[in-house]
C-alpha cells in the first residue's frame, strides 16, 4: 500500500510536457516499417505472437490515457477487455456479423459500460478506485458464467471462433491478414489518442490529474471528464477485446481473470506511465518475459518473473520511457 | 568354368537379398516432422504458474518418467525428447504455446495439456493442423467425438460417466431419495451435474431436491452445507475439489446431518482429503475410483503400487507421492510409451491416431485391478471404468463389480 500510496504522491508524470506523450517523427517513422516489414521473414507462429503483442499494445494504451492522462486508476480493464471479446465473439458467431464489424460495436458497448461505471467512480480515487475497479475484474468472470446468459456466451465452455481469411483474394496467410489488420487498428488508435491528449480533453484531463481542486476553479468539468475517460478508456480496451477474440479464436471465462488486468497494469508500469508509445513495450514484456523467466525454472517461474519485474523497477523507474529520453539524448549529441 | 559361374551367381543372390532386405526396411521407416531414427519430439502444455499451479506437477511427472526410459535406451532406440511448456490456465496463452509447439519445435503430437478452458482453445487449432492432442489432462465429456475431431483424445474416464454410475447405483438401491448437489460452478462440476441429470432420467430428476452451487474463489462452504441440511434431502452428492470436500465431510458431522454422502472421484484421496476431515466423520462416504490410492494402505504390496513407489524415490524424489498428480502423470505417460512402441518405425501423425484408437485390454498398474484401457476407431474414451468405493476404518473399500459407463461427447 505505501508503494502505492508513493506513486500517488510524488506523481512522476505531472512534470511531462505535453510533447513528449509522443514519439519524435523520425523514430515513428522507424517503428512503423519495422512493424510493417517483421511478419514477412518472420514464422507464422511468430507473427501470432507480435500480433497479441499489438493487441495487448492497444489495452495498456487505453489504460495509460487513463492513468497517465486523467489520474484515475484501474485494475479492472479485464472486465471491459472481456465485455468487448465477448461482444465480438456473439456477434460472429451467434450473429453472423463480419468481424471488422463488430469492433466499433464492441468499442461502442465498452464505451457506455466505462462511462456508466465511471459515475459512481467518481466518488473514489487513489487506491479507493483500485479497489473498487478490482472488485469489477473479480466479477466478471462469474458473470460471464450465470446460466441467464448461457445461450449467447457458451457458460463456461466458452465459444469458438472462426478466423477471418484475407479479403480479395490476397495471398496472404490468415495470421499475416490479421497482423496487418490489427496493426492498422491500433496505429489509428494510437494516433486518436495522442491527438485526444492533445486537444482541449486531453489538457482538462491532465489538469484533473495535476491538481483537482484547480481544475475545478479553473472552470473545468471534473465530473464530466472523469468519467468521459473512464468511457474512452474501457472502449478502446473492448476494441483490443475484440481484436483478442478474433485472434485466438476463443473466449472463456477463464481468459479475463484478474490476472489480465494485472498483467496490463503491469504493462503500463514497465511501458512508462503517462508515455503513449510505451504501450508497446510493456505489452511486449507481458507477452515475451513469461516466456523468458520459465527458460531459467519451470517451478520457479513466477519467482523469476518477479525478479526480472524488481530488477526493471528499480533500474528503470520510469519503464521504457526513460531509455527512450537517453537514447534520444545521445541522438541529439552525435547531430552536434 | 561352371563352378565359377556358380559362384557369381550365388554372390549375385545374396546381394540381390541384401538390397531387398534394407530397402524393405526403409520403407517401412515413415516420419512425419518431429520424429528420426533418433528423436521423437513430444510437446507438452501445463500451468506451472498461476492459479491451477497445483496441477503443475503432473508434467514434472511426465518429464521423470520420459526421462527414465530414455535412461533405459528410449522407444525401440528414439529418445524421448519432452518439451513441456506453462500456460499458466490462461487460454490465450495456450494457444501461443501450442503453436510454438506445433510450428517452431515441430513436435510429432502434443500430449496430456491440461484443463479444459486451455484445452477448448487448442481444439480447432490442432484438428485443422492434423497434429495429435492427445490423452488431454481433464474429463470433460467432448474429448470424445472421434467422428468430428479425429486428433483429439481423452485419457481419464470423463465426469459425467462418474455420476451417471452413482445415478444408476441411487435408481437400484434407493429409488424413493431425495438428493441434494452441491456443485462447484465451473465446467468441472456442471458436467458432473449434467452425468447426474442425464442418468437419473426424466423420471429420476424429480429426485434432485435442491441444487447448490460455490465459487472456487471461496473461502469456506459451510453455509451451503447448512442449507442443504435445512431441506431434509437422504442423498448428497458432492462435486467438490479436494479441499471444499474436506470442509463439507468436517462441517456435516459437526451439525449432525448423515444423509447417503456421494463424493466425486476429484475429491477421493485418502490423505488429502479424508485424513484431514477426520476419518471418523468419513465413514460409510460411497465414491467411485479407477486408480488406486496410494495413501490407502491396502496397496501396500501391490506390484504395481511398488514400482511406482519406486519410481518416485529413484526419479522424481522432490514430487510429493501422496499427490493425486503424481500417479496421474505416471498412468498416462506409461500409455503414451505404450502406444509409440506399437507404432514401430510408422512414427506418423495419423498412424499415432491409429495405434492410439486400437488399445487392447492395455493396463498400466497403478490402475484397480480389473479397469482396462479400451480404445477403437469409434471409441476415444480410454478410461471408462471406474468402481464403487465405501470408506471404512482407514481406507476405501471396493464393492460391486467393475461398471463400464462411456458417454460420447
Amino acid at each position: 500500500m505505501s508503494a502505492l500510496q508513493e506513486i500517488v504522491d510524488t506523481q512522476p508524470i505531472e512534470t511531462t510536457p505535453k510533447k513528449y506523450m509522443a514519439l519524435g517523427n523520425y523514430a515513428s517513422i522507424v517503428v512503423v516499417i519495422l512493424l510493417c516489414v517483421a511478419p514477412l521473414i518472420a514464422k507464422n507462429f511468430v507473427i501470432f505472437q507480435m500480433t497479441m503483442v499489438l493487441i495487448y499494445a492497444i489495452a495498456v494504451l487505453a489504460l495509460n490515457i487513463l492513468t497517465g492522462g486523467s489520474g484515475q486508476f484501474s485494475l479492472g480493464q479485464s472486465a471491459f477487455y472481456a465485455l468487448g471479446a465477448y461482444t465480438s465473439a456473439i456477434l460472429m458467431e451467434v450473429g453472423g456479423v463480419n468481424y471488422a464489424l463488430t469492433l466499433p460495436i464492441a468499442g461502442g458497448i465498452c464505451f457506455i459500460a466505462g462511462y456508466l461505471f465511471g459515475l459512481p467512480a467518481l466518488r473514489l480515487s487513489g487506491i479507493y478506485l483500485a479497489l473498487a475497479t478490482f472488485a469489477l475484474a473479480t466479477a466478471m468472470p462469474q458473470l460471464l458464467k450465470l446460466h441467464y446468459f448461457e445461450a449467447w456466451t457458451g457458460g463456461v465452455q466458452g465459444l469458438v471462433i472462426t478466423k477471418p481469411d484475407a479479403p480479395f483474394g490476397l495471398p496472404l496467410s490468415q495470421d499475416m491478414w490479421l497482423y496487418y489488420f490489427v496493426l492498422v487498428v491500433s496505429m489509428a488508435i494510437y494516433v486518436a489518442s495522442v491527438n485526444l491528449l492533445k486537444s482541449r480533453s486531453g489538457r482538462a484531463m491532465m489538469a484533473i490529474r495535476d491538481n483537482e481542486i484547480a481544475a475545478s476553479a479553473m472552470g473545468v468539468d471534473v465530473a464530466l471528464y472523469k468519467t468521459l475517460a473512464f468511457g474512452v478508456s474501457a472502449g478502446i480496451t473492448g476494441v483490443a477485446g475484440g481484436l483478442g477474440a478474433i485472434a485466438v479464436q476463443f473466449v472463456a471465462p477463464d481468459s479475463y481473470t484478474i490476472q489480465l488486468a494485472i498483467a496490463l497494469f503491469l504493462g503500463m508500469v514497465v511501458g512508462g506511465v503517462g508515455w503513449l508509445p510505451g504501450s508497446i513495450v510493456g505489452a511486449a514484456f507481458i507477452v515475451f518475459v513469461p516466456n523468458i523467466a520459465e527458460h531459467f525454472s519451470k517451478g520457479l517461474s513466477g519467482a523469476v518473473f518477479g525478479l526480472i519485474l524488481v530488477l526493471i523497477i528499480f533500474l528503470l523507474p520510469h519503464g521504457s520511457r526513460q531509455i527512450a529520453y537517453t537514447v534520444q539524448g545521445w541522438v541529439h549529441k552525435l547531430r552536434k | 568354368m561352371p563352378s565359377l559361374r556358380s559362384q557369381m551367381a550365388a554372390v549375385s543372390a545374396a546381394l540381390a537379398l541384401t538390397l531387398a532386405a534394407s530397402s524393405g526396411a526403409l520403407a517401412q521407416k515413415k516420419y512425419d516432422s518431429g520424429a528420426s531414427d533418433t528423436e521423437i519430439k513430444i510437446g507438452n502444455i501445463m500451468p506451472y504458474s498461476g492459479p491451477a499451479s497445483a496441477y503443475g506437477v503432473i508434467g514434472k511427472t511426465e518429464a521423470a518418467y520420459f526421462k527414465m526410459i530414455n535412461d533405459k535406451g528410449g522407444i525401440n532406440g528414439r529418445k524421448i525428447n519432452f518439451i513441456t511448456y506453462d500456460d499458466a490456465y490462461s487460454p490465450p496463452k495456450t494457444v501461443e504455446q501450442a503453436r510454438k509447439l506445433v510450428e517452431s519445435d515441430e513436435v510429432l503430437l502434443i500430449f496430456n495439456s491440461l484443463g479444459t478452458p486451455p484445452n477448448s482453445a487448442i481444439h480447432k487449432y490442432m484438428n485443422s493442423k492434423k497434429v495429435p492432442q492427445l490423452f488431454v489432462a481433464t474429463g470433460a465429456t467432448k474429448w470424445n467425438d472421434p467422428k468430428d475431431f479425429p486428433w483429439t483424445m481423452g485419457w481419464q474416464p470423463n465426469y459425467q460417466s462418474e455420476t451417471q454410475i452413482y445415478a444408476k447405483y441411487i435408481l437400484k438401491e434407493m429409488p424413493n431419495a431425495k438428493i441434494a448437489v452441491l456443485y462447484q460452478n465451473d465446467d468441472y462440476g456442471k458436467d458432473y451435474l449434467k452425468g447426474l441429470e442425464d442418468g437419473l432420467g426424466a423420471k429420476g430428476a424429480s429426485m434432485i431436491v435442491v441444487k447448490e452451487s460455490y465459487e472456487i474463489s471461496t473461502p469456506t462452504i459451510d453455509s451451503h452445507i447448512v442449507k442443504l441440511k435445512s431441506i431434509g434431502a437422504d442423498v448428497f452428492i458432492n462435486i467438490t475439489t479436494p479441499k471444499f470436500a474436506a470442509q463439507a465431510i468436517k462441517k456435516m458431522a459437526e451439525i449432525g446431518w448423515k444423509p447417503t454422502h456421494f463424493l466425486n472421484n476429484v475429491s477421493a484421496s485418502v490423505g488429502s482429503v479424508i485424513k484431514p476431515a477426520g476419518y471418523e466423520n468419513a465413514q460409510g462416504i460411497i465414491s467411485a475410483a479407477y486408480l488406486k490410492d496410494v495413501s490407502d494402505s491396502q496397496w501396500k504390496d501391490d506390484a504395481g503400487m511398488k514400482e511406482f513407489l519406486a519410481f518416485m524415490d529413484k526419479e522424481f524424489p522432490e514430487g510429493n507421492k501422496l499427490d493425486g498428480g503424481t500417479i496421474v502423470g505416471y498412468g498416462v505417460a506409461q500409455t503414451l510409451v505404450e502406444v509409440l512402441k506399437k507404432c514401430g518405425d510408422d512414427l506418423t501423425r495419423a498412424n499415432v491416431m491409429k495405434q492410439a484408437a486400437s488399445l487392447k485390454d492395455y493396463r498400466t498398474e497403478v490402475l484397480l485391478p480389473g479397469i482396462k484401457i479400451n480404445t477403437s476407431a469409434t471409441d476415444f474414451a480410454p478410461i471408462s471404468q471406474l468402481q464403487l468405493q465405501r470408506f471404512k476404518g482407514e481406507k476405501w473399500e471396493l464393492f460391486g463389480d467393475v461398471i463400464s459407463a462411456d458417454v460420447g461427447g
